[in-house]
């Protein structure tokens, strides 16, 4: 069984009667000679180590090595403990612990590329925020997470998941839409109002160029890692209450591509824009590559 | 199209902080140390391109020696490779070439020397999302992955010797899924490079090595 984009994914999900989870197991099975048991003990150990990062900054900050970030979970941690998160619980946990991926990341820890490194907080970060808040088990999120690789599968086969190709939009983009369609299955939606979420959230990020101040993924990743997060959220909402997104995901993904593509050369990882061609960010670039 | 499985996707499991420049370069680092004629006594590593420019935030310089030392991508011990190289009295020394323009972005050069005086000079280059490959030995070009099980043979480019390497293959009904020759200059050094679905057997070398022509024989498994 194999698929090569969302309409013939949502075909399959009808035609089984079963979630998109469910298909990408049987597709990962088939496709990649294995069995069930060895891919979900691969993802068991991927979702303990995207457990491990996105908490453990928490308690125990870090500096990341270009020492343009680190911190940033304890502070919002202790910021939503005081009980003045404006976010509201989820959000505020989603943003938290997006932002310690991050800080694991960029400290040379361990952490699951998801789709990328530098987009590897987004999913773990929504996941984690909605299994404390709703007390689900782990062999929940990580069915949840075969959902997410069906998204981030059909991005890598169809268009791109590289900044240095398409920007950030493929990165965060990318890593939200495949955090929307797994919330969306997490919290009982339909295979559709998966793809829907993750075709909002394609929309809502179109355009986000990549742009690493002095070339590290540290500043403006990690915050658009927790923005990443913000915007699956928004997104599953969205999609969980009934309403419809009208582009298909299989559009939108290709309007991403086709828009990453269009990036001029400064805005693709490049380090030459943005962000990292403001005055700020090119004194970092000359103290940091003397 | 190669299949895209749901750890492509979500993976690798990897030390950061970036795929090309960290979890790469220890890859690049790791498929060296498979190659070297021996245990490494030192090592010299050339870094090139964005390599040269963003090494220290990316920790592109602790990746490749702990890939040298033998750690995989996702090794906790990768942040303090240089005090386990010391510890372990490994010779390593960076080298920052940023006046070579006329390479890939991410290219590293390793210079191993083994305990017996033996050198081995491996050029790889890191492609983006952890996938590398190696594109130089010595002074010849080359260009293998890593990803299958490897046989590199280096021979003289003399007749006969690619026939003598594909019958020691069949013999042990080995599969060849990619299987290309590179060579310096005619008549000079040459590699076959041979890259198998399955995992080589480990002796598949000795029956190689009977030809006369054949000079080196390296397997590199994944």
């Amino acid at each position: 069984m194999d698929f090569k984009n969302g309409a013939e994914l949502l075909a399959l999900c009808e035609e089984h009667q079963c979630p998109v989870s469910e298909i990408m197991k049987i597709r990962e099975c088939d496709c990649g000679e294995t069995t069930l048991p060895v891919i979900t003990d691969r993802m068991n150990k991927a979702w303990e180590i995207m457990k491990e990062s996105a908490s453990s900054p928490v308690a125990d900050p870090r500096r990341s090595i270009g020492g343009l970030i680190g911190g940033e979970a304890k502070l919002l941690s202790e910021h939503r403990a005081a009980g003045r998160a404006i976010c509201g619980s989820v959000l505020s946990r989603a943003i938290t612990y997006a932002c310690a991926v991050l800080e694991v990341n960029t400290s040379m820890g361990l952490i699951v590329a998801a789709p990328t490194a530098g987009s590897s907080g987004v999913v773990p970060g929504v996941l984690l925020a909605l299994q404390e808040e709703f007390n689900l088990s782990d062999e929940e999120i990580t069915n949840a997470l075969f959902n997410a690789g069906a998204v981030g599968y059909l991005a890598m086969r169809n268009a791109t998941v590289a900044g240095a190709v398409g920007g950030c939009q493929a990165e965060v983009g990318v890593a939200s839409a495949m955090a929307a369609s797994a919330a969306v299955e997490l919290m009982g939606g339909t295979p559709e109002q998966c793809l829907s979420a993750a075709s909002t959230v394609l929309m809502n990020m179109l355009g986000l160029v990549c742009d690493p101040v002095g070339g590290l993924v540290e500043c403006p990743c990690q915050s658009r890692n927790a923005a990443g997060a913000a915007n699956a959220l928004t997104a599953a909402e969205m999609a969980l209450s009934g309403i419809r997104q009208p582009i298909p995901f299989d559009e939108m993904l290709a309007a991403m591509y086709s828009v990453g593509k269009k990036l001029p050369y400064e805005l693709r990882e490049t380090a030459l824009g943005g962000c990292a061609a403001t005055p700020y960010g090119c004194d970092f670039a000359c103290r940091e590559h003397a | 199209m190669a299949f895209i499985s749901v750890f492509d996707v979500l993976g690798p499991n990897m030390i950061g902080p970036s795929s090309s420049h960290t979890a790469g370069a220890c890859s690049i680092a790791l498929l060296a140390r498979k190659m070297a004629p021996g245990p490494i006594a030192a090592v010299d590593f050339t870094l090139y391109g964005s390599f040269a420019r963003t090494y220290r935030g990316h920790g592109t310089d602790r990746a490749l020696l702990g890939g040298i030392m033998g750690f995989a991508t996702d090794d906790r011990r990768i942040p303090d490779s240089f005090r386990i190289a010391e510890e372990q009295g490994l010779d390593f020394h960076f080298h920052i070439n940023r006046e070579e323009e006329d390479v890939y972005p991410n290219t590293a050069d390793i210079r191993m020397t083994t305990v017996d005086g033996k050198v081995l000079t491996v050029r790889g280059e890191s492609l983006g999302g952890g996938k590398v490959r190696i594109t130089r030995i010595d002074q010849v070009e080359v260009d293998f992955s890593g990803e299958y099980s490897t046989l590199i043979v280096i021979h003289s480019d003399k007749p006969g010797v690619v026939a003598h390497i594909t019958s020691c293959l069949s013999e042990r009904n080995v599969n060849i899924a990619f299987m290309k020759l590179f060579r310096e200059a005619k008549g000079q050094t040459a590699y076959s490079i041979v890259e198998s679905d399955g995992q080589l057997p480990k002796d598949i070398s000795d029956g190689i090595r009977a030809n006369p022509y054949v000079r080196d024989v390296m397997l590199v498994q994944p």
